[in-house]
């Protein structure tokens, strides 16, 4: 690219011109050099800096205020609120925080568990021309709504829906059984919506596994599972990584599984965010939790990061 | 995911691997049925959608009880109001979501992929940041900017924070295909005396256009599927996901659910008839 | 501190891998942001409280300036108007009188939620997009009020309210002599269930805590009627309760969700999940029941328990910079009459606020179960077990509420 110069009739041009105007030219070349990119990003930079740099200072920014919907808010440097909302508001922000770690957690280990089989399956068990195929039935699920496909569950799972009707008539299932409104319900539906977060990356890095390694590992007796956890857990180590990333980050701030398919204790931090901005219009709380929420998924992301050993987390996504 | 779409699976390594594949996979048939019941599990769902859609409910909610097949849902599909509105707002909003975010997107995934400036680390982190960051940390922070800042919410608020997210999908879709396509065809162009600019418009542009497309694809599917960040900015405007979320209260409209399928069916065709010309191309080169 | 596992991992954790350089970058960056941090520190976000009263609007010349137009845009609750296969028979008829074009929007779930939505928009005199919205009496109608959120109505525009209105929606204490506001359906929340799962009578809300439905309670979301089933619950007149009456009726409902009888707490959806049996005995709005029935399941029942109901009443108001009000104020006069008040009542089987209409519904529409119901046309009997909801003194008190049954439903 800047290369482009060399060899080219600029070359002759130049040989008429006084030292001083060459390193003038020189100047303006190296001025062109330097802007092309920030001319060649200018929209981009300004963009997301003025709707997703600012915006997220402003989070910051409003947590800080103090006032009520009827007086307004202004800036008041209130730190304190940071200690109130945890402590002081008798509500219990800690508890739905943990709780939505904890539910991303348990559908980030559920899409693991089911994904990387899958995942397995299509990279090595089957033959080029279905692969294809077979990505396309696993990432189906999101040529639907998502509020639709969740909803679709709870229409489902419901007390007197088809599931829980065949499993009492089987005697499988007790009167006071439900699935819906329970953690597990959440758990899963999060995990459903998550799923091809999981399977895709996995896949491109079992994909870039070179079979001939497997093989190696079989020659030199390594069983089964000393092939899979020594040369094939290993090399997914990236795909797994961004899977990981993707789920368990989309699954902490979701509001949408936990108020379809929850009840009563499975409020999760995202509606809490959502009620006390949508609802009890309580602006520096909800600013404030979201606040939280991202720095506390900063710092187990960059935690992760550095054990996980990754140099260059951009790479991943 | 974008990774997934951005790469070109490695092909000889596999030829090799097939015969081996194929001989475990007739010894072991663990993997295949995971894959398969997992998979049907995902298609319950949309089976329901599909199904229930042609459900002659006597009222104008989904119900359980199968009262027989009818297409008056389809035929009626506008009859609720708000919905087919909604509708129309979602597609408008993706299409010039999509549309702005290539048309800023693309030239940023350039400079972020082709030169070295001071900007570059901190754009690279914000762009990794936009797609990392939860949703509904994205739609607080926007409604907090909107609200300090006084823009009143709507339609064009909705936009905006569309564009914002759209964005970095593009700008990570265009960059993988720009580090795979290397420079040296665009230093071909320029020893053959083209200047940078007809170098880009006739060489690199060309090249561009597949990921173009599967950029603004992946930027229309994320805007138009968008709940959460679009709950926080939408003020009265209504988008069909924001519509479906109110009406899921009160029982789905059947409608809803005529809607959910030709999107289905309608993307499907699109995947479909993609694969089939990517083949197609694939088999020709 | 606990004891490092692996000295190496924390070195990893702790010591950057960068250069001075990039540090430096950084903490240009970091400089850079708190620049801009500050320049935010002159920021506000503006409250409701008098940003409309400012202007003293002449209502009289607000509305001979007004010109007719042709359209109406209509927020309403869902399941709050006549449908017939998916259309507005009562809207259509107005359309058909008047040439004015109906845009009917079931978009309010909640009082809450929705006055979040609309007011920023408000505050700062931009237009909602709604001429009608339809709000019950409680907080956040009276905050539309006193903010001056919304248009003074022309009753010389409005004789049909005057001729057909029931007493007990004119001047109403929340809204003296209707200045603001007329009355769109009135209705009582009380307990309705599932003749099929619960085969006993229901009678008390202390039937809500019966082991026997562990699990399959319902109860709605919103704070107010949350909070004032539990002050009738726990024997508190709600108009006279003290925050000390709202901590008892708190602690009445916690015991209610942590002994496991309650399956959560609904906005609108309650109905959709009584109706499915997802919950078989449920906090209720009196039509919703009704409707529901009639749409076919005929197992569910309303009734209102000894401890009695909460009365409250929907009212239709036209929001300020509302592009069409005087589309808004024929519809609001055209309700009102037998008739069309009538049309809807014996849908949607809420108390009708046109007296006049049972005459209508018992002989032009044959429907003598919903002309004789005490709920839809109450008579004295139900008059006694009616309750208001309490009067919120101060913003400071509103949130004292809020502290005190927010915590209830968020768990």
């Amino acid at each position: 690219m800047t290369t482009m110069t060399v060899g080219t009739p600029v070359d002759k041009k130049r040989l008429g011109q006084t030292p001083l105007e060459r390193q003038e030219g020189r100047f303006r070349r190296s001025l062109k050099r330097h802007s092309t990119p920030y001319l060649l990003g200018l929209v981009g930079i300004v963009w997301l800096l003025l709707l997703f740099v600012i915006p997220l200072i402003s989070g910051l920014a409003v947590s800080l205020m103090t006032g009520n919907p009827e007086q307004g808010y202004t800036l008041t440097w209130n730190w304190s609120v940071y200690y109130d909302v945890f402590f002081n508001s008798g509500v219990s922000y800690g508890l739905f925080l943990w709780r939505a770690l904890w539910y991303a957690a348990a559908a980030t280990l559920v899409t693991i568990i089911i994904g990387f089989p899958m995942a397995y399956f299509i990279a090595f068990r089957v033959s080029q021309r279905w692969k294809n195929a077979l990505l396309l039935l696993v990432a189906l699920s999101f040529f639907v709504s998502f509020v639709i496909r969740t909803d679709m569950w709870a229409f489902v799972l419901s007390d007197q829906g088809p599931v829980l009707t065949v499993l009492r008539d089987l005697h499988l299932a007790g009167k006071d059984f439900h699935i819906l409104g329970t953690s597990a319900a959440v758990i899963g539906g999060m995990a459903y919506n998550d799923l091809a977060f999981m399977v895709l990356p996995l896949y491109v890095a079992l994909e870039r596994i070179d079979p001939r390694l497997i093989e190696a590992s079989a020659d030199l007796y390594g069983n089964k599972t000393r092939t899979f956890t020594r040369v094939v857990l290993p090399l997914t180590r990236s795909g797994l990584f961004a899977g990981i990333l993707l789920v368990f980050i989309d699954s902490a701030g979701d509001p949408v599984n936990a108020s379809l398919l929850g009840g009563t204790h499975t409020y999760v931090i995202g509606q809490a965010i959502q009620d006390a901005y949508l609802t009890n219009q309580q602006y520096n709380v909800a600013a404030a939790l979201s606040t939280v929420l991202m720095i506390v998924l900063g710092i187990i992301l960059f935690v992760y990061a550095r054990i996980a050993g990754t140099d260059n987390i951009e790479d991943l996504v | 995911m974008s990774a997934a779409l951005g790469t070109e699976p490695v092909t000889t390594a596999q030829l090799v691997s097939e015969p081996i594949g194929e001989r475990r996979g007739r010894k072991r048939p663990l993997l295949p049925i995971i894959y398969w019941v997992v998979i049907a599990i995902t298609m319950v769902p949309i089976l329901v959608m599909i199904i229930y859609s042609f459900n002659n409910t006597p009222t104008n909610r989904i119900t359980f009880q199968w009262h027989g097949f009818t297409t008056y849902w389809y035929e009626n599909l506008t009859q609720v109001q708000g919905l087919g509105g909604s509708f129309l707002v979602s597609i408008e909003i993706a299409v010039l979501a999509a549309v702005i975010s290539i048309a800023i997107g693309v030239p940023l995934a350039m400079s972020l992929e082709r030169y070295r400036f001071a900007l570059r680390g901190p754009l690279n982190a914000v762009v990794f940041a936009n797609i990392a960051a939860p949703s509904i940390v994205v739609g607080a922070a926007s409604l907090s900017f909107f609200l300090s800042s006084s823009v009143p919410l709507g339609y064009l608020t909705i936009l905006l924070v569309h564009v914002t997210f759209c964005i970095a999908y593009v700008v990570v879709v265009v960059r993988a295909r720009l580090s795979g396509m290397g420079t040296v065809l665009e230093q071909a162009a320029g020893d053959l005396g083209a200047n940078p600019f007809t170098a880009f418009w006739k060489v690199t542009f060309p090249m561009l256009i597949p990921a173009m497309f599967a950029g603004a694809a992946l930027a229309l599917a994320m805007s138009i599927d968008d709940y959460v960040i679009t709950s926080f900015v939408a003020g009265p405007t209504v988008t069909f996901p924001l519509f479906v979320y109110g009406a899921a209260k009160v029982g789905l409209p059947p409608q809803v659910l005529c809607f959910g399928t030709i999107v289905f069916v309608v993307a499907l065709l699109i995947a479909l008839l993609n694969g089939a010309v990517t083949r197609r191309g694939g088999a020709k080169s | 501190m606990t004891p490092s596992p692996d000295p190496s991992l924390w070195r990893g954790l702790t010591q950057q891998r960068i250069s001075r350089r990039t540090m430096l970058k950084g903490v240009l960056g970091g400089v850079g942001v708190a620049a801009l941090g500050s320049t935010l520190a002159g920021c506000s976000i503006p409250g409701s409280l008098g940003s409309q009263n400012e202007v003293k609007v002449d209502w009289t010349k607000f509305w001979s300036d007004q010109k007719p137009t042709t359209k109406l845009n209509f927020a309403n609750w869902p399941l709050y108007i006549d449908q017939d296969k998916g259309k507005y028979p009562s809207l259509q008829a107005f359309t058909k009188k008047t040439g004015i074009a109906v845009n009917y929007q079931p978009v309010i779930q909640n009082n809450a939620p929705f006055y979040a939505t609309v007011s920023p928009l408000l505050r700062a005199h931009e237009d909602t997009g709604y001429d009608i919205v339809v709000m019950t009496n409680g907080w956040e109608l009276t905050e539309m009020i006193s903010n001056g959120f919304v248009i003074e109505l022309d009753h010389s525009k409005l004789p049909n309210f005057a001729k057909y209105g029931a007493a007990n929606v004119k001047n109403p204490p929340y809204d003296p002599a209707n200045k603001h506001s007329v009355v769109w359906q009135t209705g009582f929340t009380g307990i309705a269930y599932n003749t099929k799962l619960i085969t006993r009578e229901i009678n008390s809300l202390q039937d809500l805590l019966d082991p026997a439905f562990k699990g399959h309670v319902g109860m709605m979301n919103d704070n107010t009627e949350l909070g004032s089933l539990g002050l009738l619950a726990t024997g508190v007149e709600p108009t006279k309760s003290t925050p000390a009456d709202w901590q008892k009726a708190a602690a009445w409902l916690t015991k209610q969700r942590d002994s496991g009888q309650v399956a959560g707490y609904y906005d609108q959806s309650y109905i959709d999940k009584l109706s499915n049996g997802d919950t078989w005995i449920t906090q209720a709005w009196s039509g919703d029941v009704f409707q529901a029935i009639a749409g076919g399941n005929k197992h569910l029942k309303f009734v209102i328990p000894q401890e009695g109901v909460m009365l409250w009443h929907d009212n239709m108001m036209i929001p300020m910079q509302a592009q069409n009000p005087l589309s808004a104020l024929s519809w609001m006069n055209f309700y009102y009459t037998p008739e069309i008040a009538g049309m809807v009542a014996d849908y949607v089987n809420y108390v009708c606020p046109v007296p006049g209409a049972r005459d209508y519904i018992l002989h032009e529409l044959r429907d003598p179960v919903v002309a004789n119901s005490p709920l839809v046309f109450p008579n004295e009997a139900t008059d006694e077990k009616l309750h208001n909801f309490y009067v919120f003194k101060n913003y400071d008190d509103y949130e004292e509420w809020n502290k005190v049954f927010n915590p209830v439903i968020q768990s």
